[in-house]
């Protein structure tokens, strides 16, 4: 089993102080394997942090990025499964899924990681499965009201993927999971 | 000369060792003999061997040892009358006619503490006689070993509460006062060592005068564990006298090392009972004793105690500890006028940690140790001594440790007004400290008035300050400053708008002054928490009737147009740019459109005149469409007018696969999926129609300028957003004009002047799949695709 940790939009420092200190304590370095981060850090501090957890870190280009050098859009392949990565405010509308769902098509991937929205869903849809982490800061979004923090953690096993979302609500943490599974090895359908 | 007297003495220790020993064996003869003349004879001679005056103290000692050593068998000797025959009393009397004093008195000694044993008169007297007649050797070295002698023979023998020699008037007092005396005649005689001599051998004195300190402090030792003082006696006769002769004595060696050892010897409750008495002595002293060190010492046991267990401190309470040694520091300090800085700081140091300790609600106490630190710098320019700014950073941050709330920190007066005592570096490390105790308790600040007084401690951080030019920080410490105090602007936060407005307005008010380098730092905060409160106030219904304006959202964003504005000075157009975008977002779920309006005017006039970088006018269009694409708050007029601008500066965009993209991206704007929502499928269709023939135009200048037409991926893209808005329900998408599409492509991906490219030949085939998957599905959606061939 690979864990794979997704989150971003942390915003940190324009629109929230730090990660809420019951995520920080769950957050342990050497129980990752990969992180996926959907951009909007913003600074180095947070990518420096989130190298402690984990070395293997990819990172798509927010808009408020200190670093502007992230790439656009990211793909990767991890056990069975290819991820791509991508902040998401450039797919308009914003958090329209067909719409991702049509650059999940062009990157040619199982799995679609985008943000933005700062609202945590995980869709699937005939080509594949697309999953916003949210904001792991629960920063303000002029997209979604009453943003909780939120991350995911994707546990991929073979064909099979659980997706854990780990949301925390008035203080404590709730974690809800769904499965997906691919019927081929080339692509989900 | 040194070292040939080192080897002499060496020679003298070794003469005197052989000449004990030799007499000794004599004297042991004897005693097996039961001959008392003999044995006093030998005895006497041994003895006389201590009557050096050669040695130093370090090599008296080991001879003394041997001395001793051979005494214990003459006393074993005269406790057995059996053996020799003589009462005690005339023992007593015998040993008074050895030759020369000192044997006659080590004898004497041995003598009297077989007498104490044995009963025949009460101890105290044989005390006061022995402790009386050691006044005869008046030689420091060998007075100070001779007493020592005494003492010792003496300790198991003193009229304790309990123990077999107390009673018929022989008490506790009894034993308290012989102690006294001899600790007294010690010290005179310790002291009278740093005068004898010629002064260039003074070093060599102070040093040898070290090695017997023990002796004298012994005393003090055994005072303490006489079972009979209590805290009374204590109070009445054992410390004023010890104090008496401290001070009397005016010498600083002794006094510091018998204040020192009265402080670690006696226990802490009786240093708070007599801590006036203790203090007054303190202040008696010599000048050139550290009492700083005393005092210091002193308040670290007091405040070991005070934390040992809470049931005492009542106690601290009862005798005014605080007042008490508050008063001592400041005179102490003030007496002192010379001493460095730095000396009274630490002094202060170790007040405000006993304070925190034993009194920590009384803020008022702690304030006042900060205002003594006031007044000590005042008049006095800022701090260069690197040791005193550390002090000053344990004294500011040690109420902030304790506390863990800065809050409580920024009630005292005094404590801002440290602070500006400080350098502007020192007085960026206490700001950080202070922001970082801040970030780990997460401390919430509720008042605007803390705010102000928060943003003016950490005033060097926030703006240049004594002329230092921003220019000359290392830029990674200069970042790291700016992220935290962007970082701490979250944290003061109030549920009652009207206060959270005021302490934004704080806010804004210390960080506007900061200067063109530090506002792209401080000005985001400050924005997304006033548009948190904008969003607070959303749901709050009405307006609150009353005298005074209420905080709405209307003041707030023109609050947020003033703090936007700011970074035109940096410049920062592309970040002003994206907070303008906010704001008008907000704006419009607030359904003010003219606000809204402005604030896309201010992103459209901000990307026209200062976005030139290619790369950052595609990010920055696509921010304005997507934006735009969600605001419903538009009526009809506003709304073409900024489509149209947007559309209009998509088409413009340097690379023609960005204008594609742009300008499909801007179909979206004309369709909102929304019930009422715009649904202008006219204008949708144009933009599309327009996006092919700008992806036409790119095919066409690559087969010119590089000899083979680019790849079709922005086809694919624009067919797949024609299936989209086909799904929708566009009725001016049309079936055929998909079919025809899907046909383009297929042609261009077959032609042999097109560039191969797997990425758009997985891309199509992903797109080919999904109509099919549609066309599978059936319902409306499969009658809907039923057309298509592909």
């Amino acid at each position: 089993m690979v864990l794979v940790l997704a989150l971003g939009d942390l915003h940190v420092p324009h629109r929230a102080p730090d990660l809420p200190a019951k995520f920080k304590s769950m957050l342990v370095p050497g129980k990752i394997q990969h992180i996926i981060c959907t951009g909007n850090l913003c600074i180095k501090e947070v990518h420096d942090y989130l190298k402690t957890l984990c070395p293997d870190l990819h990172i798509a280009r927010g808009e408020y990025d200190e670093e502007t050098r992230y790439p656009e859009t990211k793909t990767l392949t991890i056990g069975q499964f290819k991820l791509g990565l991508c902040h998401g405010h450039q797919v308009i509308p914003w958090g329209d899924l067909d719409s991702l769902a049509m650059l999940q098509r062009q990157l040619d991937v199982d799995i679609l990681v985008t943000g933005h929205t700062h609202q945590f869903t995980a869709y699937k849809h005939e080509g594949g499965v697309v999953i916003n982490p949210g904001s792991a800061t629960g920063a303000y979004s002029s997209i979604t009201y009453d943003v909780n923090p939120s991350f995911v953690l994707m546990d991929i096993d073979g064909l099979r993927v659980v997706v854990y979302v780990y949301e925390l609500i008035d203080g404590e943490v709730k974690v809800d999971k769904i499965d997906f599974k691919k019927t081929t090895t080339t692509t989900a359908h | 000369m040194v070292l040939e007297r080192a080897e002499d003495e060496e020679k003298w220790l070794a003469e005197g060792i052989a000449a004990i020993q030799q007499n000794a064996f004599y004297m042991h003869r004897a005693l097996d003999a039961n001959n008392l003349r003999e044995a006093l004879k030998y005895s006497a001679l041994m003895l006389s061997e201590l009557r050096t005056s050669n040695l130093s103290p370090h090599k008296y000692y080991d001879l003394y040892m041997r001395a001793f050593g051979e005494l214990r068998g003459l006393e074993m000797f005269f406790k057995d009358e059996s053996r020799h025959g003589v009462s005690i009393v005339d023992l007593y009397e015998l040993v008074q006619h050895a030759g020369n004093i000192l044997p006659r008195l080590y004898l004497l000694c041995t003598v009297g503490s077989v007498y104490i044993k044995s009963k025949e008169a009460p101890a105290k007297d044989i005390l006061k006689d022995l402790v009386e007649m050691c006044r005869g050797v008046q030689h420091p070295i060998r007075g100070l070993f001779l007493r020592s002698y005494l003492s010792q023979v003496s300790r198991d023998k003193l009229p304790d509460i309990g123990s077999e020699y107390e009673g018929d008037g022989d008490t506790v007092m009894d034993a308290v006062e012989f102690v006294l005396q001899n600790f007294t005649e010690m010290n005179k005689l310790w002291v009278r060592l740093q005068h004898q001599g010629p002064g260039r051998i003074r070093e060599k004195r102070e040093k040898e005068r070290s090695e017997l300190r023990d002796l004298v402090g012994k005393n003090l030792h055994v005072l303490s564990q006489i079972e009979g003082v209590d805290l009374e006696m204590y109070k009445e006769t054992v410390l004023p006298g010890v104090l008496e002769q401290v001070v009397n004595c005016k010498d600083d060696l002794a006094q510091y090392y018998l204040m020192e050892c009265l402080i670690q010897v006696f226990p802490d409750e009786y240093h708070l009972q007599t801590l006036e008495a203790l203090l007054g002595s303190c202040s008696q002293l010599q000048p050139t004793v550290d009492v700083k060190m005393l005092l210091s010492q002193l308040m670290e046991r007091l405040s070991n105690y005070a934390a040992s267990s809470p049931d005492v401190l009542p106690e601290f309470l009862q005798v005014e500890a605080f007042a008490k040694l508050s008063s001592a520091i400041w005179k102490v300090v003030d007496a002192h006028a010379e001493m460095p800085v730095v000396g009274a700081i630490s002094l202060y140091v170790s007040l405000l940690t006993f304070t925190l300790r034993v009194h920590p609600d009384r803020l008022d106490y702690v304030d006042q140790v900060l205002g003594a630190c006031v007044n000590k710098l005042s008049g006095k320019p800022k701090l260069e001594d690197r040791r005193a700014r550390k002090q000053i950073v344990a004294l500011l941050s040690a109420p902030i440790e304790k506390y863990n709330d800065v809050v409580r920190a920024l009630t005292l007066p005094n404590y801002p007004r440290v602070m500006e005592y400080l350098d502007s570096s020192t007085n960026k490390q206490m700001a950080m400290v202070i922001i970082q105790s801040i970030m780990k308790n997460n401390t919430c600040i509720k008042e605007a008035d803390k705010v102000e007084v928060l943003f003016e401690l950490i005033e060097g951080l926030v703006k240049d300050v004594d002329g230092i030019a921003v220019d000359e920080l290392d830029e990674e410490d200069f970042n790291e400053e700016q992220n935290y105090v962007a970082r701490l602007i979250h944290m003061p936060y109030n549920d009652d708008s009207e206060e959270m407005l005021k302490i934004m307005c704080a806010v804004q008010k210390h960080i506007m002054g900061g200067g063109p380098k530090r506002l792209p730092f401080t000005v985001p905060p400050l924005v997304f928490s006033a548009l948190r409160l904008v969003r607070r106030l959303q749901s709050q219904d009405g307006e609150v009737v009353g005298e005074e304006l209420p905080a709405t959202p209307r003041k707030l964003f023109r609050l947020l147009s003033q703090i936007i504005e700011a970074l035109s000075s940096v410049p920062s157009p592309e970040l002003a740019l994206r907070l303008y975008l906010q704001c008008a977002e907000a704006a419009g779920d607030c359904d003010l459109e003219p606000v809204a309006y402005e604030f896309f005017t201010q992103a459209f006039v901000l990307y026209e005149e200062e976005v030139a970088d290619s790369k950052a006018q595609v990010t920055a269009i696509h921010l304005i469409i997507g934006s735009l694409q969600r605001m419903t708050v538009f009526g009809v007029e506003n709304r073409d007018t900024l489509t149209h601008k947007a559309t209009g500066y998509a088409a413009k965009l340097l690379k023609k696969p960005d204008q594609c993209r742009a300008v499909y991206a801007c179909s979206h704007l004309f369709w909102v999926d929304d019930q009422k929502g715009i649904k202008d499928g006219e204008r949708v269709l144009l933009c599309l129609k327009r996006a092919l023939r700008i992806a036409n135009a790119a095919q066409q200048m690559a087969s010119v300028t590089r000899g083979s037409a680019g790849p079709v991926t922005l086809f694919v893209e624009i067919l797949n957003k024609y299936l989209y808005l086909f799904e929708k329900g566009n009725p001016q998408i049309t079936s055929s004009a998909i079919q025809s599409l899907v046909e383009l492509i297929q042609n261009e991906m077959q032609s042999d002047s097109t560039t191969q490219d797997p990425a758009s030949d997985t891309f199509f085939a992903s797109t080919v799949r999904y109509i099919q998957y549609q066309k599978e599905k059936g319902g409306v959606m499969g009658e809907k695709y039923e057309p298509k061939k592909v």
